[in-house]
């Protein structure tokens, strides 16, 4: 924003376009759902996320833009993980929501109850958000994702996306990406790392599901995250955000540049940000300045393998990917 | 070689001495570092000629295996608690189309509620579906029997589960005695599979089976175990001449044949135990125990004669078959019948609940006063128990009795969330 | 059997001290055994690790509940739990800290120890001096093979040399050997005065 006259000098905001600059600064209406004092701390403070866990922060955001868009009428069901674990230690919770944990990979299932009851009752006010991290949505959820998909219930599926099995050890899961380390694929060997050519992008495959909606956020641009969980709200039927959380354990990476890798992750082109609604892709959020794929990589311990020569290989695997989803989603 | 290493990666070792050939793995505490350790000894080259498979779910893990299995490939894989639950219908159906797949358990609580501590929930849930289930006492014998696991299994054609206690084995570091390649190679030949997917020679696996045949064809299931019950005790005594440790087996006896007061029990509790009968008689008082090693089949001609001379039986686990009462109780019960011995059960380490000497010298005071109940869960807070009860007698909307019982525990504030 | 508990929080190497405790006594020809208290241990919670060393086989599982020797990580924990509960008479105290125990407020405990068997060293100090980081438990074990002599240093530099790679073991022996060497050097002044 500039201030225009002789006496004033034009200032430049180079991150005017996604309003993270000083929301004092902002006119209200554009100001985050986090910094009202009338935010409903859906996740209450107390939790117990690592430093720099970039799932209690997207989660946060992502509940109480939920929230707001529905007057505060929410229920939520969640899988098995981090966010589950960190949120409700023996004997507290951090919920201030009707909040249910059943299994591991059932979330999409148990919320699609949820959704039924609220129909079979009438109440067409309270909606449903189902938790889950990618190995439960990737993995071990992914029949019972499907399965919601294929009946189009109204459940608003939120994936918190940081590359593998965090909470139990940073095992491997099918959204690792290739090349990284985990706990069940080191670097060692012919091919270390996480195999390439294998995985699976879990927003492609919700688009062929043609439901409603479906976007990818991430941490970095929290008025995008929240923008699209209010859009989210405003269908009816099965939508599908994911959102791209570092993890500073799993991913080797120091806690205070949690931010940082979230767009650095967005601005190599490995994260690509898009909407797309009944399976076309709509909207796709443009990577102003391109960054090289080892900029973003040099700052993750489970790539420091990746950056030997020896590894060029899977370096340019990485950069391919990166032009593929460039290609594929528009991003330049 | 002796080493001090974790369960876990002992147990990844001793299965990589087994020469796998395909190990499919999903990841659930406590089993992680098994897994863990195994995929990275497949990937740096040195267990050479298997596949590690990360999969999607413990389902596809046991799915998996049952491909590999009946193409030929000695299969391994490992779970826990919910995972077991979840692969619960590959579990019967590796073990009746007979696939001799060796799979570790790191015994852990079902829930709800969610729970990542020992007990032995998992493996009782799983006790009807026809795989040989065997229990270890220490990490030792948990290297010892993952090597009989798989000379079992193929012997048989039948799968064999391996049940150790997530964290209390697991995740302790102790001293291993790990085998050589050459006395496991000389222990454990190469696996021939009695039933196989070949193009030279096709067969079909898997057929339905009608009200005609189906009763025999599960008598036979029932046969085979009556077989493992001398297997099981003849591979022991190989396993003993090649490598010098008594670590297999039905059944081992401490004194429970020469003492008045016998305690029967499975898994790391039995070590405990042996820590409890050390300090009673040098009290002068003299208690045995009987470990179950083998729980399928259950060894019940080993148990009687351990247990004829006994004044009194107690039954420890870390069980129960809810709205019924203890299940190692309840088949204790069927194996000592006729006996007519007295039989206390008692349920206790649920969750991970710690069991120490002193409940457990507590319970044999009682016992030698003759006022130890028929059935007594160990360490049970009674006081809380009965709040809960009032609570949902008065309340119709008494909320989650789990939450409940946490709040009236633990610091939390009593106040609701809005 | 001599028994030790280990007091910290997450990310202090707690469970790792107990780990390298047993592999040394292990590397000394004793049996000894290793667990921690399994939680979901996050950065910065409280967290125990326990260990046994005995000549003789070790079958008993339960956590140790009267150590003969606790070490303490972390001060800031007297004020979180109950660190001290069970401990042997005649038992062993060894604390993380520069402070006295009056200067900790734990003088009414620490009275009731035998002489000599109460030791504050400023391991986490000796750490970022040695091995560059906050982790004060490879100095905690220098300091509890002077105090107990359960353990002598050559054992747990072979132990050190087991578990990490050679460029970070080295500075861990060093800090090791620092933290024997200034116990044995305070047991000494200790004992002149």
């Amino acid at each position: 924003m500039a201030k225009q006259g002789t006496n004033h000098q034009t200032v430049k905001f180079y991150q005017t376009g996604t309003f993270t600059v000083g929301n004092r600064l902002l006119d209200e209406n554009y100001r985050t759902v986090q910094a009202t004092q009338e935010r409903c701390n859906t996740i209450d403070s107390g939790h117990r996320a690592c430093q720099g866990c970039g799932q209690a922060l997207g989660a946060r955001y992502a509940l109480d833009a939920a929230m707001r868009a529905t007057n505060n009428k929410i229920i939520a069901a969640n899988a098995t993980g981090c966010l589950e674990v960190f949120t409700t230690p023996y004997p507290e919770t951090a919920w201030n929501i009707p909040w249910i944990h059943s299994l591991f990979g059932n979330v999409a299932s148990v919320a699609s109850g949820i959704a039924a009851s609220l129909k079979a009752k009438g109440d067409t006010e309270t909606r449903v958000i189902a938790q889950g991290g990618d190995g439960g949505s990737t993995d071990i959820g992914f029949a019972t994702l499907s399965g919601m998909f294929d009946r189009n219930d109204d459940v608003l599926y939120i994936c918190y996306d940081n590359g593998g099995y965090m909470n139990t050890g940073v095992q491997r899961s099918s959204a690792t990406p290739g090349g990284a380390r985990t706990s069940t694929t080191m670097p060692v060997g012919d091919n270390p790392g996480s195999s390439f050519n294998t995985g699976k992008f879990l927003p492609a495959i919700a688009m062929a599901h043609e439901i409603p909606y479906v976007a990818t956020a991430s941490v970095h641009d929290l008025h995008d995250l929240e923008r699209k969980v209010e859009k989210a709200m405003s269908f009816h039927g099965a939508r599908y955000i994911q959102i791209n959380v570092p993890c500073p354990l799993g991913w080797g990476s120091d806690p205070a540049l949690t931010i940082k890798l979230a767009r650095m992750g967005v601005e190599s082109g490995l994260v690509p940000l898009f909407e797309a609604e009944n399976g076309d892709l709509i909207n796709s959020t443009k990577i102003r300045y391109r960054i090289p794929v080892e900029d973003y990589l040099q700052l993750q311990r489970r790539y420091s393998h990746i950056l030997k020569p020896a590894n060029q290989h899977q370096l340019a695997s990485i950069r391919a990917l990166a032009d593929k989803n460039i290609k594929r989603y528009n991003l330049l | 070689m002796l080493k001090q290493i974790s369960g876990s990666i002992a147990v990844a070792k001793a299965v990589a001495l087994c020469r796998p050939e395909v190990v499919p793995c999903y990841p659930i505490t406590p089993q992680t570092h098994i897994v863990e350790h195994l995929s990275t000894l497949v990937k740096s080259g040195e267990l050479k000629n298997c596949t590690y498979e990360n999969v999607e779910s413990e389902f596809a893990a046991m799915s998996v295996c049952i491909g590999s299995s009946a193409t030929g490939a000695r299969s391994y894989t490992a779970t826990a608690s919910q995972g077991l639950l979840y692969m619960m219908e590959a579990v019967y159906n590796a073990s009746g189309l007979g696939l001799p797949i060796v799979m570790t358990l790191g015994n852990r609580a079902i829930g709800a509620p969610i729970n990542i501590w020992n007990d032995h929930s998992d493996a009782m849930s799983v006790r009807d579906a026809g795989w040989i289930q065997l229990f270890v006492e220490n990490n030792q014998q948990a290297v010892d029997v993952h090597i009989q696991a798989f000379k079992l299994a193929e012997a048989l054609s039948l799968p064999v589960m391996v049940n150790m206690d997530g964290f209390i084995l697991t995740h302790a570091i102790t001293r291993v005695d790990m085998p050589e390649q050459s006395q496991v190679d000389q222990f454990l030949p190469s696996f021939i599979p009695r039933q196989l997917l070949d193009t030279s020679a096709p067969l079909t696996i898997g057929a339905m089976v009608g009200p005609d045949a189906f009763t025999e064809v599960r008598y036979l299931a029932h046969e085979k175990q009556q077989q493992a019950l001398s297997i099981i005790e003849k591979q022991a005594r190989q396993f003993e001449e090649i490598f010098g440790r008594d670590s297999g087996g039905l059944v081992k006896s401490y004194d429970a044949e020469s003492s008045d007061i016998v305690f029967v029990a499975m898994g790391s509790v039995v070590g405990t135990l042996q820590a409890l009968a050390s300090e009673l008689r040098e009290q002068g008082q003299s208690i045995g125990i009987l470990s179950l090693r083998s729980f399928r089949p259950f060894p019940i001609k080993s148990i009687r004669n351990a247990l004829k001379s006994a004044k009194q039986i107690i039954v420890f686990e870390k069980s129960f078959a809810v709205g019924m009462g203890g299940v190692l109780a309840s088949e204790v019960h069927m194996a000592t019948h006729g006996l007519h011995i007295k039989i206390n059960s008692i349920i206790g380490g649920l969750g991970g609940r710690t069991i120490t000497v002193k409940s457990l010298k507590n319970i044999v005071d009682l016992a030698s006063k003759g006022e130890l109940e028929h059935e007594t869960f160990m360490d049970l807070d009674l006081e809380t128990v009965e709040k809960e009860i009032n609570r949902q007698r008065s309340e119709p909307s008494s909320g989650s009795t789990a939450e409940n019982i946490l709040r009236d525990m633990g610091v939390v504030s009593a106040s609701k969330t809005h | 059997m001599f028994q030790i508990r280990i007091h910290g929080r997450g990310g202090q190497g707690v469970v790792s001290a107990s780990e390298l405790l047993s592999v040394a006594a292990f590397e000394e020809g004793k049996f000894s055994q290793s667990f921690p208290s399994f939680g979901s241990e996050r950065m910065g919670a409280p967290v125990q690790a326990f260990a046994r060393i005995s000549d003789e086989a070790i079958t008993i599982r339960e956590p140790v509940m009267e150590p003969d020797m606790l070490i303490i990580q972390d001060p800031t924990l007297f004020n979180a739990i109950n660190v001290f509960d069970g401990v042997k008479t005649g038992g062993y105290l060894l604390i993380n800290s520069s402070k006295t125990p009056a200067e900790l407020g734990i003088e009414e405990i620490t009275s009731q120890f035998p002489e000599h068997h109460v030791m504050t060293i400023p391991a986490t100090e000796l750490a970022l001096k040695y091995i560059k980081q906050p982790k004060p438990n490879t100095v905690l074990l220098g300091a509890f093979a002077a105090m107990s002599h359960m353990v002598q240093i050559p054992a747990l530099e072979k132990a050190i040399l087991g578990k990490f790679p050679s460029r970070i073991a080295k500075p861990n022996i060093t800090a090791t050997t620092a933290g024997y060497n200034l116990i044995m050097q305070k047991l000494e002044e200790a004992k002149e005065v």
